[in-house]
């Protein structure tokens, strides 16, 4: 669909990303040392480590990517949420106090803290660049999404916006700036959701989405012509000729016919009535062919009770396949395991000066994070009935919910969402700018630095890595968010979290099996991934058939993988001197 | 080194409480996948105030997660002052 961009919008947005610009620059000043360009001097307030937890966590995938599954597909987006959510139990009561206890700047340092080895760190240092740039790739295709309708600009040019200013944020600050944003991204995002939420319970349900007359069943089809011309129904695509926007409510409960809407709902009434209710969505066939690729969207009508429970998205949980339950199995565990093996999420314990302000913050973060994981399904289902989706690109749900409010509304959610991508990806590129600097370049290369130099070479790779993800954020454009973050959970918990785990509960643990275990789960995942099913159709545009792997989710082999080559290797290793 | 050796000795002994809440939640989480896996229809049933049994249990597995980790770190608290065991 084509979006006008409107003065306000663009304005708003200016507004937002200068504000956010402007702050890091006055913070830079405070992170030169190395100390406080890797952990902000170890001083930040637990409350604000833990609000900065939400923004670093809340990312385009969590905002953008599980509101478009919500709307696209029902009750299949929420359980994205839950398993996100879920990871962070895992990293408060088993990983939090130890990782504060045992580090000083990254990850590395703490798996490597009893053993001095330089296998460990190379091993480690590898692997968060693996998942950082693996976690990269959605949130900069989110920021694509997000410019288009907005600014009115290419994909592309969202993509290198989010880069340059990402990257300026990470270095002229490091983490003092990052904490910074992270904190004011995460607060805006919840606030502003909610406000969302309770329009959306105060519009209550209206059929046709207040549009006269009952909702319109005609397909429509968009054409792609291999010289990249758009056709939507045979005619060149243009402000008149565009596809209509979908996702509306067909039919109310008998006790609302009359009036063709509620009125003002309850939570829970709304969800209730909803179920009671039918909603148009929408089926979605592709063919090619020598003019291009053709898209038809053909409407239908459905009771809403089918889309508010499982099924909808995992289409083999209903009936389905043994593997593609196994798929499905394997999604929740890596959700359920990934959260506390990320390094960015990881890096945020060593801005808080004690264990116990790290526990306090991981509270805080755990309700900030669960608060907006119950609105995603208000934002997600108030998006499937507000008749205005986009069929096209289920990442900009969200913000056209906010559309079917009010412009000023829209600007507002989409200047949240960029600054959201901006929050997220500075952590990552702060995480992997450590690895390559402080893990690679100082531990592993043995480059004995000053305290300048080694923010030097921090800030150069941040500059790099800044670079590789506005390229692949370019590749991957049309990816739903949510989905590519899932892979990003599969490799962190594969390579990380048995490690990790055994490394604080089995004293038997040698650095020859941490360095193996991180290894083997790393390009474990990775390599099952390259070769799955959904990666050889959607990147390589081969037929799904000829993937070697039974399904596409690695976790439920990979990570059990990771803690029997840990167990095996330090057993046929000398036990550890110290202990 | 051995301070470091201490403080973890000493996160994972106290961490007892973390691991007993970790385990509740794994049996909320697993139990719930294990529904979602086993019996999909199930989760269609109409529970609480007309909203299924699937929203219910999402909804509660949400707001479980939030419960425990107050109950962590009040128990956290309490063993950490000074004068008590």
């Amino acid at each position: 669909m084509l979006h006008e961009t409107s003065p306000l919008a663009i304005a708003i947005f200016a507004a937002f990303v200068a504000g956010v610009l402007w702050l890091s620059f006055r913070l830079g000043r405070k992170g030169q040392s190395a100390e406080g360009y890797y952990a902000a001097h170890g001083q930040v307030h637990w409350f604000v480590n833990g609000v900065a937890f939400a923004g670093d966590y809340l990312s385009a995938a969590s905002f953008l990517g599980i509101c478009g599954l919500i709307a696209f597909y029902g009750y299949d987006g929420f359980l994205y949420s839950i398993g996100f959510l879920a990871g962070w139990v895992v990293a408060l009561f088993v990983i939090a106090e130890p990782i504060k206890a045992l580090g000083k700047f990254t990850f590395a340092d703490a798996l490597d803290s009893r053993f001095d080895s330089r296998g460990i760190k190379l091993a480690v240092a590898i692997s968060t660049l693996v998942v950082s740039v693996f976690y990269l790739i959605p949130q900069m295709v989110g920021a694509g999404a997000l410019v288009t309708p907005l600014l009115g600009l290419p994909h592309w040019a969202g993509v290198i916006l989010v880069g340059v200013a990402v990257t300026f944020i990470v270095v002229t600050a490091g983490m003092v700036s990052t904490t910074w944003v992270q904190f004011i991204k995460g607060s805006l995002l919840v606030f502003f959701c909610g406000v969302l939420t309770l329009l959306i319970l105060n519009r209550g349900l209206v059929v046709n989405a207040g549009r006269p007359g009952p909702p319109d069943f005609t397909p429509q089809t968009r054409s792609i012509r291999p010289d990249g011309q758009v056709l939507i129904d045979g005619e060149p695509q243009s402000a008149e000729h565009d596809l209509r926007p979908v996702g509306t409510l067909a039919s109310l409960p008998e006790r609302y016919a009359g009036e063709g809407k509620t009125g003002p709902l309850g939570p829970l009434a709304y969800l209730a009535t909803l179920e009671d209710s039918t909603v148009v969505t929408w089926r979605r066939q592709t063919t090619r062919d020598d003019d291009g690729t053709h898209d038809v969207f053909t409407p239908r009508e459905r009771p809403a009770a089918e889309l508010l429970r499982p099924g909808g998205y995992f289409k083999g949980l209903a009936g389905g396949s043994l593997i593609a339950r196994l798929d499905f199995a394997s999604l929740m565990l890596a959700l359920f395991c990934g959260t506390a093996s990320l390094p960015h999420i990881l890096i945020r314990y060593y801005t808080v000066k004690d264990a116990a302000a790290a526990r306090k913050s991981t509270v805080v973060g755990i309700a900030t994070i669960g608060i907006f994981y119950v609105l995603t399904l208000y934002l997600g289902l108030g998006a499937m009935t507000s008749g205005f989706l986009d069929p096209t690109n289920s990442n900009m749900a969200a913000p056209l919910l906010a559309k079917s409010f009010s412009n000023t509304l829209f600007a507002v959610i989409s200047a949240i969402a960029f600054t959201t991508v901006l929050g997220t990806v500075s952590g990552l590129i702060m995480a992997g700018s450590g690895a390559v600097a402080h893990d690679l370049v100082e531990n592993v290369a043995g480059v004995q630095m000053t305290d300048h130099e080694k923010v030097r070479v921090g800030k150069l790779a941040a500059v790099g890595l800044g670079i590789v993800a506005m390229a692949l954020g370019i590749l991957f454009k049309g990816f739903n968010v949510g989905f590519l973050v899932g892979w990003a959970f599969n490799i962190a918990a594969s390579a990380n979290l048995p490690a990790l785990v055994m490394l604080l509960f089995w004293p038997r643990t040698t650095k020859q099996g941490i360095t193996a275990a991180v290894t083997v789960g790393m390009t474990a995942s990775l390599a099952w991934i390259l070769l799955s099913a959904d990666t050889f159709e959607k990147v390589y545009g081969i037929s799904r058939d000829l993937a070697p792997m039974p399904f596409s989710q690695p976790g439920l082999v990979t990570i059990p993988l990771g803690f029997l080559v840990l167990v095996v290797v330090s057993l046929l290793t000398p036990a550890p001197r110290h202990r | 080194m051995s301070q470091q050796q201490d403080s973890t000795q000493g996160s994972v002994s106290v961490n007892r409480v973390g691991l007993a809440l970790f385990g509740v939640y794994v049996l909320l989480y697993g139990g719930f996948m294990a529904l979602v896996l086993a019996g999909p229809d199930l989760l269609a049933t109409r529970v609480f105030g007309g909203v299924n049994l699937a929203i219910a249990c999402g909804l509660g597995l949400i707001v479980a997660a939030v419960v425990l980790s107050v109950v962590y770190i009040l128990a956290r608290a309490s063993r950490d002052r000074p004068g008590r065991s």
